[in-house]
């Protein structure tokens, strides 16, 4: 399992795009923000979580279809379904390997861009520490996505569609936990609430994903 | 009580479905019929103006009952998707694809209506209020539910994977129903509806309520069978259709 964990991280590191396209659209999202609403410190520094959480969100979902699909076309992910290990175990180790690889370098370059957007000081601590606890629920809600649309022959604008919504409490609770973090005010339930729904989704929806696999194989 | 649960099951069976639908829903057609129609006319023509909204009160018959089947059709939809994955029942998984597109239309008439009342009353088409946004929510799991299926060419393969979303799908909208409601409080009032007396409505709009809330699930059931009659019949052409291309070759 780890020796698999690593071959989906040198792969996205050398087939190049997956580890610095998802932190480029970042970037440009965050970028584009101010030309849309306008360069007002004031407001900008009043939708600083919101943006940076959504801009999070859609990078992490550019790169889901890269999960499963390459390895579906070229047939490895038949030989993995064969495997002595569980298909769950590698449908995780997929989703940690998207993780490290889009997840945790959103989360390290989060910080610059929310400099970008005038984040409120006391809100950085929060905006790190709330990424650092949803973004893995990203990667485990988005293999799921991936695994349903695995198949098909143009499922990444469906797989948008089927996972967005799914992301929605995820991104309710990490944007909440920044915006009172600006404010100064209590963070403990929305992190808590963010902290369950990120376990309850590595421990659960690997078998989901896995069972969807199971029948995009057969 | 002994129920014989192998006759039960037998029911799903596409042929003996076909059968008893074929005289049962003329006469569920009928009965829908009067009984949403009689209730909407009651509600609309019989029952006084509330002495501070007017008649705009009266929209609550078409959206109340409305709101109730947008839930309980997915609700429907995860109890046969589960038999689906447990049973088979190829009857069960068209059922729900049948009922998807009913469900969808339901949770739009919800938001329309709504939208017409609350721009006279709360001075607004749209409010990000907990419910409103969880309708929304919903609206685009059913349009995600329903481009899953067409997405897929395998009627099987379609039904397995639908069923999966169906699933995981529930968990999240209710998880994101109480997300919503930590997110934002609320313009919309509690329920109107509810067994506990105390709370209710005037009678006077709780039996016409009553009756139009049974017209709309008599409307659901005969909708349904009605379109999965038609997905039976759709397979059994395309069955046919594959035969004889296998005859030609």
């Amino acid at each position: 399992m780890i020796r698999l964990l690593w071959r989906d991280i040198t792969l996205a590191f050398r087939s190049g795009g997956g580890f610095g396209l998802g932190l480029g659209f970042f970037l440009i999202l965050v970028t584009l923000v101010p030309f849309g609403v306008g360069p007002d410190g004031e407001m900008l520094s009043a939708i600083a979580p919101g943006i940076l959480w959504v801009g999070a969100l859609l990078a992490c979902l550019l790169s889901l279809d890269r999960i499963f699909a390459l390895d579906f076309e070229d047939g490895s992910l038949d030989l993995l379904a064969t495997a002595p290990i569980p298909l769950e175990g590698v449908v995780a180790m997929k989703a940690l390997a998207h993780w490290i690889t889009t997840g945790l370098p959103l989360v390290l370059a989060a910080p610059a861009l929310g400099f970008l957007l005038h984040l409120d000081s006391a809100a950085y601590r929060w905006l790190i520490v709330t990424l650092l606890i949803g973004t893995p629920a990203l990667s485990f809600i988005g293999s799921f996505g991936a695994a349903l649309t695995v198949g098909l022959k143009r499922g990444g604008l469906l797989m948008s569609l089927l996972v967005l919504p799914l992301y929605i409490p995820t991104l309710i609770f990490g944007a909440e936990v920044v915006r009172r973090g600006a404010g100064g005010f209590l963070v403990a339930t929305p992190l808590a609430m963010q902290a369950g729904i990120t376990l309850g989704a590595i421990a659960l929806l690997p078998f989901a994903a896995a069972a969807a696999i199971r029948v995009a194989l057969r | 009580m002994a129920i014989n649960w192998n006759a039960f099951w037998e029911w799903a069976n596409p042929r003996k479905f076909m059968r008893w639908t074929d005289r049962a829903l003329p006469l569920i057609s009928v009965l829908a019929a009067v009984i949403f129609v009689s209730g909407l006319v009651w509600g609309f023509f019989f029952t006084p103006d509330d002495y501070r909204q007017g008649s705009t009160v009266k929209i609550f018959y078409i959206h109340v009952p409305s709101a109730m089947m947008a839930i309980n059709i997915w609700a429907m939809m995860l109890v046969a998707s589960l038999i689906w994955i447990v049973r088979r029942h190829h009857v069960s998984a068209l059922a729900a694809k049948s009922a998807a597109a009913i469900g969808m239309t339901m949770t739009l008439i919800a938001l329309i209506t709504g939208a017409v009342w609350g721009k006279p009353m709360w001075g607004t088409y749209w409010e990000w209020d907990p419910r409103l946004t969880s309708f929304l929510i919903l609206l685009l799991f059913y349009i995600g539910y329903m481009a899953l299926w067409e997405a897929i060419d395998n009627p099987d393969t379609a039904a397995d994977l639908t069923s999966v979303l169906c699933l995981v799908g529930s968990v999240f909208a209710i998880l994101s129903r109480y997300a919503v409601l930590f997110w934002n409080q609320g313009l919309h009032q509690g329920a109107s509806l509810s067994l506990d007396a105390a709370e209710n409505v005037d009678d006077v709009y709780w039996y016409p309520a009553l009756v139009a809330i049974a017209g709309f699930i008599l409307l659901f059931v005969s909708l349904v069978l009605l379109r999965t009659r038609t997905e039976i019949r759709a397979r059994r052409l395309h069955a046919l259709e594959m035969r004889e291309r296998v005859k030609d070759a």
